[in-house]
């Protein structure tokens, strides 16, 4: 069962691929009516729903091996956020209709199932703090708003591309780069791991880990940033360049430290070899792309999302999480950073909705402030599992 | 301040911009522009006085700039909350003024002396959350209450100035038949599921007018929310203790002043095992055992009515098994399974011929009871001296001394007796530790096992706030969903000496309502309605 459930998901990993090769070229081909779905573009879409559905199968059997819904740890819950932006997707596209959305949608998504399939993949246990109904309920439907509030982002960034002055250089021109770049480096990342992973590359370190037991650390990856007081065991593996600092204090910190760093170098590479076959900017290239959309409907989309993602996500990552801790606990607010962190984005959209329906933020600075929600949810997910303890870090 | 009377004749509050009745602008900013219907031109407080203090302090409260510039400062607050660990999250034994300093840096140190590290609990963190209340209720209250007044008021037939500088307007040729147009546009307007009234030859159609409650239902929500988390201060809504109960022992509930009893009978825990197949891999990878189950089995009783001083009569209630995500609960108070400690509790002893390690006899001491004094037959017996459960020598006194009554390190200073040392010889027995200060006894006493006990950790709580919380919750999602999912629509329609016209507005989603409204017109043979803002734009 575990094996099947595995093989599902490779198998939507590659539907899902091919989807976004058909919405890429629905945009090139050229019919009058351009934003409307042509041929193309709706095979995109059926292809969509078919990896869906495979997905689906993968988290369904998983289940069924593991005997407790698959959401309980990184690997899990960040599969699944990934399917729940796929599931936005399908619901936001139904509405619209816009081929463009699948362009950036779709390989969003696939980043951030590759990126969850880095993390160990077994089948865990649940310790007795996860062991509730409420796991299911609370995490699924929290993925499920962060999943649609990921397409405003994918909105956002098409109503950026598509407006934003690309004749010079600017502040804004600089942001939007920075903001693919940061898209290429989860390529990066992903090409990267499978490089390596394919090579069989191995360095050992041993080191006191984060329960303060001394343990040996296997890196897949070359190491720049080394564990803290780590000692190499491998001869003649390459590095370290520097020691990770001691205040990071997630499960296995170091080795992701170093991933971090490789993905920020790996995309680097992939964005200077870009830019200079291409000689412009990346934004400047994916324009022309957009040149016949609609982006009044681009910003409806994205103010759209977010008014059916926040109520989602505020009854999943607080309301529904809240109750949980009451009975895991015994208490339904602590501080703890994941809590927290859910309260920032609970706010910031908030700010959002205030700045959107009351004072009037629409088009390009509603956009960004789509793209900036985007980061905070990513946040939550990397950064306060990895770099911050808490009692969310399960994985 | 003097009412302004329309020439309807309906009296207005002062600084009303919009007749609530009839629509007339009253304050017209420039006869070309579109009407600002946010508010339906409403008398708002905020923009009408602004003179004394009260007045300078509501406008500021009542300001969506401000109170945007609230939500994101304790954005920004909770978020540099998370960089370090708050002090709850610190071991508890960890002295913070150091530990910060120690872990961190100076990073850690600065962070110390700022206070972050209580920062949820800090005066200005909670002044914050306070001000977030204050400005939630003077907007609600602000907005919401003219914005009442003036949807109830609204009038069928509406001033010609009005439907002409509305965003959406038309002006249609006039039908020969009128009573058979009036009837035909009712009737898809019904379809459309507006509802409708009429007055002569005037149709207001309105649909989703409760969508515009949303905001302030789900404000009321969330002062319902904040209001119910600092209830907890009230005496008596809210009690947080924590209890530590052994195995087999009996024990007064904390908090429940002496009403309830609780036996603990057996603790169990249990961690998984690597042979169960499907976890094998995970559990093989983690090298550490994985806890499966803490579980208190309990028996809780309820004390009888007693006299002062006299022991309680207690009955049984119920039998439970307390575990994570299963507190017991009764009368309003919960019991959580938080914690546990396998404590030692018989400590095992041969007393031994120092030479030839030869038994002569045996004995087991209580580690939180002990006996004076233990008859081993045949003559032999030993004397406990001395008890130090949680010892440690004092380099002051030079003496050994207990930190706690509980035994972590327990030892003992032992007198030996046996028919060959009546006069008895001492010894001090520690954990791995022998000491014979006279260096010359005959007999010593040996280490020969031990006997643990479980005692759990149970947390008591009783929250009356929790439902109040729970409503505002609720309320607050049902104002959300309320004022994001549906659109309050309105149109109205004029039949007019020479033409007929038809103008329209809707507080968000202008898609929609021209999607529905292109479709009666056409069916009708209307003029389409142009979108005023977005003609002017393109102009």
């Amino acid at each position: 069962m575990a094996q099947l459930s595995s093989s599902l998901l490779y198998i939507a990993f590659f539907i899902y691929f091919t989807a976004t090769i058909l919405f890429v070229v629905s945009l090139t081909v050229k019919e009058k009516d351009g934003t409307k779905s042509n041929k193309w573009g709706k095979w995109g879409y059926i292809l969509s729903i078919i990896g869906f559905i495979c997905q689906l199968g993968y988290f369904i059997t998983r289940w069924i091996a593991a005997g407790h819904a698959p959401v309980s740890n990184l690997f899990e819950f960040t599969t699944f956020f990934g399917m729940m932006m796929v599931f936005g997707f399908i619901i936001i596209y139904a509405i619209y209709r816009l081929n463009v959305l699948g362009v950036f949608a779709m390989p969003v998504a696939l980043l951030v199932i590759a990126y969850a399939s880095m993390f160990p993949r077994e089948i865990e246990p649940l310790i007795p703090a996860l062991q509730s109904n409420w796991l299911k309920i609370h995490v699924t439907t929290a993925a499920l708003g962060e999943g649609i509030l990921a397409i405003s982002f994918v909105a956002g960034l098409i109503y950026l591309v598509a407006t934003i002055d690309q004749s010079k250089g600017s502040m804004k021109t600089g942001w939007l780069e920075f903001v693919l770049y940061t898209l290429l480096s989860t390529l990066g990342f992903i090409l990267v791991s499978i490089g390596f992973g394919a090579a069989n590359y191995q360095a050992s370190f041993e080191w006191v880990n984060e329960s303060g037991n001394q343990a040996e650390l296997v890196y897949h990856m070359p190491a720049i940033a080394s564990p803290h007081d780590g000692v190499k065991l491998t001869e003649g593996a390459f590095g370290p360049l520097f020691e990770a600092p001691a205040w990071m204090e997630g499960v296995d910190a170091p080795k992701k430290l170093n991933t971090f760093i490789w993905s920020l170098f790996s995309g680097l590479i992939l964005y200077l070899l870009l830019r200079l076959s291409l000689r412009k900017r990346l934004g400047a290239a994916l324009k022309p792309l957009m040149k016949n959309i609609n982006t009044q409907l681009v910003d409806e989309i994205s103010y759209r999302s977010i008014a059916i993602g926040f109520p989602v996500f505020t009854l999943g990552a607080l309301i529904f999480a809240m109750i949980w801790a009451q009975a895991a606990w015994t208490r339904f607010w602590g501080w703890d950073p994941k809590e927290v962190w859910a309260l920032i984005t609970f706010l910031f959209y908030a700010a959002y909705l205030h700045l959107r329906l009351a004072r009037d933020w629409h088009g390009e600075k509603s956009a960004w402030l789509c793209v900036l929600g985007f980061v905070i949810i990513m946040f939550n997910l990397i950064a306060v599992n990895i770099v911050i303890v808490g009692l969310h870090s399960y994985a | 301040m003097d009412k302004i009377k329309c020439d309807c004749g309906h009296l207005n509050p002062y600084g009303t911009i919009i007749c609530e009745a009839c629509g007339k602008p009253i304050q017209e900013e420039s006869p070309e522009k579109l009407l600002n219907m946010r508010y339906e031109g409403t008398a708002r407080r905020s923009q009408t006085y602004n003179t004394n203090a009260v007045d300078k302090i509501w406008n500021f409260f009542s300001s969506v700039k401000v109170g945007v510039w609230l939500i994101v400062i304790t954005l920004i607050a909770s978020a540099i909350g998370t960089i370090f660990p708050q002090q709850m999250y610190i071991p508890p034994t960890a002295n913070p003024a150091a530990y910060y300093e120690e872990e961190y840096g100076m990073l850690g140190e600065i962070y110390y002396i700022l206070g972050f590290h209580n920062l949820y609990s800090s005066w200005w963190f909670v002044l914050l959350l306070g001000l977030i209340g204050v400005s939630i209720t003077v907007a609600s209250i602000d907005r919401g209450v003219p914005l009442f007044r003036s949807l109830r008021n609204q009038r069928v037939a509406k001033h010609d100035n009005f439907l002409k500088k509305q965003r959406m307007f038309a002006v249609s040729k006039r039908p020969e038949d009128e009573e058979q147009f009036m009837e035909e546009i009712l009737f898809r307007l019904k379809e459309k599921r507006y509802r409708i009234r009429r007055e002569g030859n005037s149709i207001l159609a309105e649909k989703g007018r409760f969508s515009r409650w949303g905001p302030y239902v789900n404000h009321v929500g969330l002062i319902i929310f904040l209001l119910g988390s600092m209830l907890r201060i009230v005496p008596g809504l809210y009690l947080d203790e924590d209890m530590w109960i052994r195995e087999g022992e009996t024990k007064a509930i904390k908090g429940t002043d002496q009403e309830y009893y609780l036996k603990h009978d057996k603790f169990t825990f249990e961690v998984y095992d690597k042979k169960e197949e499907r976890f094998s891999e995970a559990l093989n990878r983690v090298q550490q055992p994985v806890p499966k189950n803490y579980q208190s089995d309990v028996t809780l009783y309820k004390a009888d009515e007693k006299l002062p001083g006299a022991k309680p009569d207690l009955s049984e209630v119920k039998d439970y098994s307390i575990q994570v995500n299963k507190p017991l609960e009764f009368d309003g108070y919960s019991l959580y399974q938080v914690d546990y400690r396998q404590e030692m509790r018989y400590m095992h002893f041969e007393l031994q011929n120092a030479e030839t390690e030869e038994a002569v006899g045996s004995f087991s001491v209580d580690l939180l009871n002990p006996k004076d004094d233990f008859d081993l037959g045949d003559g032999n017996r030993v004397e406990l001296e001395g008890y130090y459960p949680d010892f440690y020598f004092d380099k002051e006194t030079k003496k050994p001394a207990t930190k706690t009554n509980i035994p972590n390190n327990p030892a003992f200073i032992f007198k030996m007796f046996t028919p060959e040392t009546p006069e008895g010889e001492v010894a001090f027995i520690g954990i791995r530790q022998n000491l014979d200060p006279s260096g010359d006894n005959q007999y010593k006493v040996a280490f020969d096992g031990i006997d643990t006990e479980f005692t759990t950790g149970l947390t008591v709580k009783k929250d009356y706030t929790l439902p109040i919380i729970l409503i505002g919750g609720i309320i607050f999602m049902i104002g959300v969903v309320q004022g994001l999912y549906w659109n309050h629509r309105r149109v109205w329609v004029k039949v007019k000496e020479e033409d007929v016209w038809m103008a329209a507005h809707t507080n968000k989603n202008w898609h929609g309502i021209r999607r529905e409204l292109d479709d009666i017109t056409v069916k009708l043979n209307m003029k389409q309605l142009v979108d005023q803002q977005e003609e002017s734009k393109k102009a």
